[in-house]
């Protein structure tokens, strides 16, 4: 057991000083490790950042919230089948509302009615274009997912009334009002003056597509007056388990058929959304990342190994001398084949370790460059890599260490 | 330490010799070269005791490196017996052999066989390594080794930091580091000058006056006659083996 360390120990020592020795030859050899590694870990920062930055983004809609709305979150090859479908009414939110009080145990807590439409908004000169209104009731504070930073939401009282009052959004906040307290302002949307009475704290952008900020939020009533029903109604619905998402969705397909009065036998005339539906649209995103990731990987490892194998052929015949010196002292064929082995799988590491360093580095960089982008680097992202490389050494270094091991010591001896 | 002895003056020792070391048998070695087959020994009987100074001479062609590496476990014979401290070695396989060769024989090449990039005590340390010795022993012996040579200033020069009888020396402090049964020296002074070679043969003489069981393989007849014991090779068969 203490002579497998020594000869261990004494293999490392001879791999290092051998690799010292040929430094550039060796360095060169690594390229493809190299290469291998960089691309199986940013290939893997990639998939990561993608999850975190669309992990962050989902919390926006709330992992909570069920969304009951005309039309699903997803590409419809048979639009027909849902352009007829009849709208979805705020009273509809109502009769769900006595539903879930009415079931014992039930998963869902509330329904609340919200309109959405885009708009642009005026406070004195400033006019902001591509607004995202959301008219809504006050049981809205129940479902939101921003804190409020600044003032509060509209009471029961104001959104039934239809009271002229708003909660903005933090950047329409400050591209209004720059440098200015906006609780007591007034904001004019469609002609009719709204006074602030809330912000919203910072929330950030969905996908990059859609800035959370960018929302102004006041009572449904108010909104229907300037608007009627030109808005696009939806449901949200918040879970009292988000675990048991899927069973809170039954029901409340059982409940929201219930409201419509649909037949048995009549299809949903109505979809019920929840973030899940663009987790399964990023999917095959994430899968063509991670192919060419691992074709790339793949390919610069096989020509890595192949030059490691190649590069340790020569070593042997290089020191055929040598091994037939060692053999004389001594060395039993495991020795030299460890030795070998281990001058390969070094190789390797060493690759591993500088393709290591320039993903961090690189990350470092876009992360620098670019701060709204989520760059991870992780450490089972070092151990994958560090446990490739070193299958990699042992792959490619055995055909050529085994032939070291299997020399004849009188013919090496020889050797010249 | 070794004084230099001027090689005349040095008196000569003869010890009785011990126990028996080397048992060769009937031994007899086929090499297959393409279609022939080269009779490299035909039927070799040789024995060799503990403290014996042995030279083995021979042209080439004779068998006389064949015979060295059945002596030295680099080889096994095709036929034949060949008793090691009483083991039978001749049906040994290579990993068996390799722990004979590390505990029993120290080898002294011409081309000394030096590792380039490790200095003297590591080379000295190797075949320790391979015995399994701690590093703290290791380190020990091999100074030990190495002073026994006369070398145990330049324990840290690396070979090419080193002359050649000071290469060679370190060799044969590798050689003698785990006690070895025989000391087994081919050709020890086939690339030293006269002067060097004449001091290596000084030390082979000291440390036959040790203890040491010395064969030397060698085609030289100045060389051969430092030891007490030669063994004439000629086609394969012993053709004199005389005691000075």
């Amino acid at each position: 057991m203490t002579r497998a360390i020594y000869e261990f120990t004494e293999s490392f020592r001879i791999a290092f000083s051998q690799i010292r020795a040929n430094a550039m030859r060796s360095v060169l050899t690594a390229l493809g490790v190299i290469i291998g590694i960089v691309a199986v870990t940013l290939m893997g920062t990639a998939i990561n950042g993608i999850d975190i930055g669309f992990n962050r983004s989902l919390a926006l809609l709330g992992d909570d919230v069920l969304y009951v709305q005309r039309w699903p979150w997803r590409r419809v090859p048979d639009w027909w089948n849902y352009v007829n479908r009849p709208a979805i009414q705020v009273e509809h939110a109502e009769r769900l509302n006595r539903i879930f009080e009415a079931t014992p145990n039930s998963l869902l807590e509330v329904a609340v009615p919200v309109g959405a439409r885009g708009s642009s908004v005026k406070a004195g000169d400033v006019k902001l274009g591509g607004i995202m209104l959301f008219g809504t009731n006050a049981d809205y504070s129940r479902i939101v997912t921003a804190e409020v930073a600044d003032g509060r939401l509209f009471t029961d009282f104001e959104a039934n009334a239809g009271r002229p009052v708003c909660v903005l959004g933090s950047a329409v906040a400050e591209n209004l009002f720059p440098g200015r307290p906006s609780l007591g302002q007034s904001v004019d949307i469609r002609g009719q003056q709204f006074s602030v009475v809330g912000v919203l704290a910072k929330q950030g952008e969905f996908l990059g597509l859609f800035s959370f900020d960018n929302q102004i939020i006041l009572p449904l009533n108010a909104m229907r007056k300037l608007w009627g029903n030109r808005m696009d109604l939806q449901l949200r619905v918040k879970v009292t388990d988000k675990t048991r998402l899927m069973e809170a969705e039954e029901e409340l397909t059982g409940a929201m058929r219930r409201v419509r009065g649909q037949l048995p036998a009549e299809r949903d005339n109505f979809s019920i959304n929840q973030q899940q539906a663009f987790k399964e649209q990023l999917d095959p995103v994430k899968t063509g990342i991670a192919v060419a990731g691992l074709f790339i990987t793949g390919l610069s490892l096989f020509v890595g190994a192949i030059g490691i194998m190649n590069i340790t052929f020569v070593s042997v015949k290089e020191r055929t001398k040598e091994i037939g010196t060692r053999k004389a002292l001594g060395a039993r064929r495991r020795t030299i084949l460890l030795q070998f082995l281990i001058e390969a799988v070094s190789i390797c590491l060493i690759g591993g370790a500088v393709g290591l360093a320039i993903t961090y580095v690189t990350c470092l960089g876009i992360s620098g460059a670019l701060p709204e982008l989520p760059v991870e680097f992780s450490s089972s992202l070092m151990l994958v890599s560090m446990v490739v490389s070193i299958l990699t050494g042992i792959i490619s270094g055995f055909a050529p260490a085994l032939g070291a091991s299997r020399l004849d010591p009188v013919d090496a001896l020889r050797y010249e | 330490m070794i004084a230099p002895l001027p090689p005349a003056a040095a008196a000569r020792s003869y010890r009785t010799p011990g126990n028996l070391v080397i048992r060769i048998e009937g031994v007899t070695k086929l090499y297959r070269m393409g279609a022939e087959t080269v009779h490299a020994l035909r039927g070799v009987n040789v024995e060799i005791r503990r403290n014996e100074y042995l030279a083995i001479m021979g042209p080439s062609g004779s068998g006389k490196s064949t015979l060295m590496n059945m002596l030295g476990c680099l080889d096994t014979p095709t036929a034949g017996r060949y008793d090691f401290n009483g083991k039978n070695v001749a049906h040994m396989v290579d990993d068996e052999l390799a722990e004979i060769r590390n505990r029993e024989i120290g080898f002294v090449f011409q081309t000394f066989n030096l590792l380039p990039r490790s200095d003297a005590l590591h080379n000295v340390e190797l075949p320790l390594v391979y015995a399994g010795v701690g590093p703290a022993e290791r380190r020990e012996r091999a100074f030990e080794a190495l002073r026994n040579v006369g070398l145990g200033d330049r324990v840290h020069h690396r070979p090419n930091e080193l002359s050649g009888g000071q290469r060679q020396r370190v060799a044969i402090a590798r050689a003698l580091v785990n006690r070895p049964s025989i000391l087994l020296a081919d050709e020890p002074t086939g690339n030293l000058d006269s002067r060097t070679g004449e001091e290596i043969m000084a030390l082979f003489e000291q440390l036959y006056d040790q203890g040491n069981t010395i064969i030397v393989v060698t085609h030289e007849e100045d060389i051969a006659r430092h030891a007490r014991r030669i063994v004439r090779l000629r086609d394969g068969l012993i053709e004199r083996d005389e005691r000075s």
